[in-house]
Order: structure tokens, then C-alpha cells, then sequence
């Protein structure tokens, strides 16, 4: 099955990407962005059928490896 | 007393650490990522470099080495671990430090020597070392910016500037019982005069001095 996992940093952790392609919008003429954030997004085909197994799977790939609980909340699409 | 310097697939500082710690007087030798017995050990470094080419984050694959099992033991029952740089990284992705470290601020590559001063001695990096030591270490990475969301970590040698935004200006950081430490800056690259300066030695030796006084685990 199709899965996607969007992994965002928490809102109290800084974000220098974001910040700097915020700074490049303005610089550009684009006025009134108030903020601006990039995620990370992982896009996976996992084996099964069943999407309460496979989105318990992934769930458990993010609390792993993918994620880091210190900075990063993760959420999960599971694609019919 | 041995030191084991461990080499993920990606490290490149090794070498230099190794070098460094034997001109201290200290004996040293390399250990693969995949061994999973450094029980001949006394301390253990993980050194700097772009283990697995930091793919996802910075450390997030080197902690699932085989040897970072022992690395945990070891750092448990007390015995010094030491982390510089990428190995600062991977030592805060196992949770053996507190935080994490993002990008630098500007998102630049900072490659210069910078002003550290030691804020607490308590640790088998800083024990040699006097608080309000100044020194000059290079520094030499891209993700140096130390955050702790939960705050209250021990904070034990600090950028005299603000290179990074690293939380507290945070150089170095510990855990509660001082004998795991991550460092950003390169103390194995100031310790000879050719290098530019000398002022790595006072934490290596403080580091050997903790290891020779450490038991085997």
C-alpha cells in the first residue's frame, strides 16, 4: 500500500531552512509572508492490505528511525 | 588504558583523533561499527565525519550500529564516552545526550577556529580544564546548533560568540552523571603548534586522565 509521512519540526524548534527561504520571498518582493516552514515528506509502497496494520507498521518505523522525538511530530496517510 | 576510536561507514576524523591521543601518551585503536565487544576498552570516542552520509539526520542510522550496544554499556557503567562533532550527534540521536543538533542558523558551513570557554569541570572532557578557561578549537560542521527543547541540560564549555544559534551557545554538552560528552569543535585539531593552537590538549588529557582512571566494563 501507498503510504505517506509527513515529518514536521515542532513550532519551538527553529527552522534555517525556512527562515532563509522566507528571507529569499521577501527579497523577492513577496510581502506579507508570516512564516514559512518546510517538512519532510517520505513516501513509502509497504506489503499487506490492511490499513490499520500497515499504518500501525509505519507507525512504528517513525517512533524508530524516521522521526526524532526530541524535534520532529510525524503523521500518517495511509493511500486506498 | 585503551581508547577505542569507532569508524562508521562516512567518519573521517578518526585518524586524527587516534594521533592526537597517542601524542597525549594515551594508546588508541580503531573499532569498526560493526564490532560489538569494546569490553578492552576503557573509554570509548566517536569521531567526526558524515557517518552513512547523514542520511534522514545527522546520527539517525550510525545508532543503529552493532557497536553503539557497547558504546550504551559502556556509557552506563560510567565509563567516558566522548563524541566530537558527528559523533556529538549520533550520541544525542541514541539519547545518550540530551537535545538534538540542526542546522546552523545562517545555514552556513562554518570551518574556523572559534573562542570556547569551559563553564564546569565536572565531566571526563573539562576535568583537566579550570572553569572560565578560555580556548580555541576549530570548528568544523554544518548541523552545530544544539537544541533542548526541555532545557535544563548541562551545558559545560560554551562559544564565547554566537557562531550557530546553538541553545546557551552551547560547545559541549553532558549528561547528568558527566561522563558522556558531545563536542561540536575539534579539540583533536588543537594539539600541536603546527595546527594553530594547542588549547585541544587540556581536554584530551582530561579525558585520558578519566580513562586511566576508569575500570573495565
Amino acid at each position: 500500500m501507498n503510504v505517506t509521512v509527513t515529518i514536521r519540526r515542532r513550532a519551538v524548534i527553529a527552522d534555517p531552512h525556512g527562515a532563509t527561504v522566507a528571507r529569499a520571498l521577501a527579497d523577492l518582493g513577496h510581502s506579507g509572508v508570516r512564516s514559512l516552514r518546510i517538512d519532510r515528506t517520505i513516501h513509502l509502497d509497504v506489503d499487506g492490505d490492511d490499513p490499520d496494520t500497515v499504518r500501525e507498521q509505519v507507525a512504528a518505523m517513525c517512533e524508530q528511525l524516521l522521526a526524532n522525538p526530541v524535534l520532529e511530530d510525524y503523521e500518517i496517510t495511509v493511500h486506498s | 588504558m585503551t581508547v577505542a576510536v569507532v569508524v562508521f561507514p562516512g567518519s573521517n576524523c578518526e585518524h586524527d583523533v587516534v594521533h592526537a591521543l597517542r601524542l597525549l601518551g594515551g594508546e588508541a585503536e580503531l573499532a569498526w561499527h560493526r564490532d560489538t565487544d569494546l569490553s578492552g576498552a576503557d573509554a570509548v570516542v566517536l569521531p567526526g565525519g558524515f557517518a552513512h552520509g547523514d542520511a534522514l539526520r545527522t546520527g539517525a542510522i550510525a545508532r543503529f550500529s552493532p557497536v553503539m550496544e557497547s558504546v550504551r554499556t559502556m556509557a552506563e557503567a560510567g565509563a567516558p564516552v566522548l563524541g566530537i562533532c558527528n559523533g556529538f550527534q549520533i550520541l544525542c540521536e541514541a539519547g545518550l545526550l540530551p537535545g538534538a543538533l540542526i542546522a546552523n542558523r545562517d545555514l552556513a558551513f562554518i570551518c574556523r577556529m572559534v573562542d570556547v570557554e569551559v563553564t564546569d569541570m565536572d565531566t571526563v572532557l573539562t576535568a583537566a580544564a579550570t572553569v572560565g578557561q578560555r580556548l580555541r578549537i576549530p570548528l568544523n560542521s554544518y548541523e552545530g546548533n544544539w537544541v533542548d527543547p526541555d532545557g535544563g541540560s548541562r551545558v559545560v564549555v560554551q562559544y564565547v560568540d554566537d557562531p550557530n544559534g546553538s541553545q546557551g551557545r552551547a560547545a559541549a554538552v553532558a549528561n547528568t552523571t558527566g561522563n558522556v560528552v558531545g563536542i561540536m569543535p575539534h579539540p583533536e585539531r588543537a594539539t600541536e603548534d603546527l595546527l594553530g593552537s594547542v588549547d585541544g590538549r587540556v581536554l584530551l588529557e582530561g579525558f585520558l586522565a578519566s580513562a586511566s582512571r576508569s575500570i573495565h566494563v
